[in-house]
């Protein structure tokens, strides 16, 4: 690439960023502008925003890497993206959020559940657990953005980093949530136009209609190693009940896909538009977006192995081999298929759409990061609802403390960090918040004593099986190595590779219907607006 | 069917693409519903709607 051409790209790319975060903060002017966007956001922008947000680059690189590996069979994960976390989102959970946030006067997320069901403690715990396990998250979005501009401007690590965050951290400081909306809105347009692109050449350059059946030619080049573990080719699901099959259905499709209806950073765009009209509107651009985003990064990514087996003469796996550990690295199935089969000039664009991809998602996270430990950690937890004069000042702070972490954490965390974080983030959320948010919209009878119950055991059962249980996250963690001498508890069995939230998630579904049913309602039911929580 | 080795992928293909279908169906079919806008966000009585005054 023309290294000075690049640079000045991505320099008119961040001009344009600071000019819509310069109009975001002339547009703030209050406490609710700032947190929620002054609840009047436009339905293309909010969609726009949603999907960016809700997109990072490890959706593109990381999961497109991860279909070269699997196959076609992770479409079963965008299908979850559109059907579970647009329309069920939209439709389902976003009116009903959109109302009893407005009733409640709710800013935040935790700020929802916490008057839902008068809880301090519920607002409190939230807004801590996500200030304590997004900067987690966030990071691993940040040291992708950072390695993509280490490679790609010969920058230096670590100055990448800190540039990347301070850009980001910049405009949602003084643009607030106005200021994620508008540049996310626009980053979402950089990112469509790349990937329509995208879709159109990977046809093309893998045989137009006959590529699919291309793909399915090539299952016995899939290696023995694979096979072994139950993968049948690219085009055919994985040996049920199998360790890949495990890892395919309960950690990528049920994990990221269930997960996302209970993802702070996107439950609060609900709270910003101002009719439900606005939301069933949202749904058109939010549906379209999602498709082209994981849609062709996974088709991208499975039928590469036809790209590189038809001008190499070897699947993707083998084109990505790490020299210094003679192992695959598939993050890099996608960046070498772009730089091997595209033109020159749609690099720059896909750079440009990676770099938005980061930055979209990262901007949503330093925000919501900033209020959980301004207002929902500080200000309602700590000082017990005081200084509500001080709202913004304390959320900047926030912000200022999540910016701080996240970047401490970029430089802490090791290599590989990236989808384990992201999966940990997804169920975590899934796991503690999912079964309670439910209850707060839809059931009227829920408690305050089966909230809580239920967010405890969704955590703390999410918690022990990362530790303790899953071996993906447990041999990384070191807990149980270090307590009972083995990577996992269950090390060999399937349990193993069972994902946290298959357990983590009923778990806390069965304690919140158990302690909701077990305690006496009155008193909570009056913390549910009249028609906003519907009768059982 | 499609050129898929297996019916869990072209399920997957499918719904993938019905579920998009059925995002802008239903967008559109809904367009002009549930137009009621939301009552001015209420601040509490100590917060100012300024933030110059803060």
């Amino acid at each position: 690439m023309n290294l000075p051409v690049l640079v000045l790209v991505v320099l008119a790319y961040c001009a344009i960023v600071a000019w819509l975060g310069w109009i975001g903060y002339r547009n703030t002017r209050s406490a609710a502008d700032f947190l929620v966007g002054g609840r009047q956001i436009h339905p293309m922008l909010m969609a726009l925003a949603y999907g960016s947000t809700f997109i990072s680059t490890s959706a593109i690189v990381g999961f497109g890497g991860v279909a070269a590996l699997y196959g076609m069979g992770l479409l079963w994960l965008t299908a979850a993206n559109i059907l579970v976390g647009i329309f069920i989102a939209f439709v389902v959970f976003g009116r009903p959020t959109r109302r009893l946030g407005a009733a409640l006067d709710a800013h935040t997320f935790p700020e929802l559940l916490g008057r839902r069901f008068r809880s301090r403690f519920v607002q409190g715990f939230a807004g801590g657990t996500i200030a304590v396990l997004m900067p987690l998250y966030a990071a691993a979005v940040l040291i992708g953005g950072a390695r993509f501009l280490e490679v790609q401007l010969k920058l230096d690590y670590s100055l990448a980093l800190l540039v990347f965050a301070a850009i980001t951290m910049a405009y949602v400081f003084f643009g607030g949530l106005k200021g994620v909306v508008y540049t996310d809105a626009f980053q979402a347009g950089v990112m469509f136009v790349g990937m329509s692109i995208l879709v159109v050449v990977i046809y093309a350059k893998t045989g137009g209609l006959g590529a699919h059946e291309a793909l399915t030619q090539l299952a016995d080049k899939v290696p023995a190693s694979l096979q072994k573990g139950g993968h049948t080719g690219w085009t055919a699901m994985p040996v049920l009940g199998s360790p890949i099959w495990w890892q395919l259905v309960s950690t990528i499709v049920l994990g990221v896909g269930i997960g996302v209806l209970a993802q702070p950073q996107l439950t609060l765009r609900f709270m910003t538009v101002k009719s439900g009209r606005e939301l069933h509107r949202a749904l058109v651009p939010g549906g379209i977006f999602i498709l082209f985003m994981t849609g062709v990064a996974f088709v991208t990514g499975a039928l590469s192995n036809v790209y590189f087996m038809n001008t190499q003469g070897k699947i993707a796996l083998a084109m990505v081999v790490d020299p210094a550990t003679g192992k695959p690295n598939v993050d890099k199935v996608i960046p070498t298929f772009i730089q091997s089969a595209m033109p020159q000039w749609f690099g720059y664009l896909f750079m440009l759409t990676l770099l938005a991809a980061a930055m979209s998602t990262l901007s949503a996270q330093f925000h919501v990061i900033g209020t959980a430990i301004g207002r929902d950690v500080y200000q309602q937890a700590i000082a017990r609802g005081e200084h509500q004069e001080r709202t913004v000042p304390i959320a900047k702070a926030g912000i200022l403390i999540g910016f701080a972490v996240t970047v401490l954490l970029s430089f802490w965390l090791g290599t590989g960090i990236v989808a384990i974080a992201t999966a940990l983030f997804f169920g975590m959320c899934a796991s503690a918040f999912l079964p309670i948010f439910a209850a707060a919209l839809f059931w009227k009878r829920a408690t305050k004593v089966g909230a809580i119950a239920g967010m405890l055991a969704g955590t703390i059962g999410w918690l022990l099986w990362v530790l303790l249980v899953h071996e993906k996250e447990s041999a990384a963690l070191g807990v149980c190595k270090l307590l009972f001498g083995a990577p996992s508890l269950l090390t060999g069995t399937t349990w193993a590779v069972v994902d946290p939230l298959v357990i983590a998630l009923p778990l806390s579904t069965l304690v919140t219907v158990v302690a909701t049913l077990a305690t006496h309602p009155a008193a909570d039911q009056a913390a549910a607006p009249a028609g906003v929580a519907p009768s059982p | 069917m499609l050129g898929f080795a297996d019916l869990g992928v072209t399920a997957a293909f499918l719904v993938t693409l019905a579920s998009t279908l059925l995002c802008v169906v239903y967008g559109l079919w809904h367009w002009n519903e549930d137009d009621t806008p939301l009552p001015p966000p209420v601040h509490p009585p100590d917060e100012p709607a300024d933030l110059d005054s803060v």
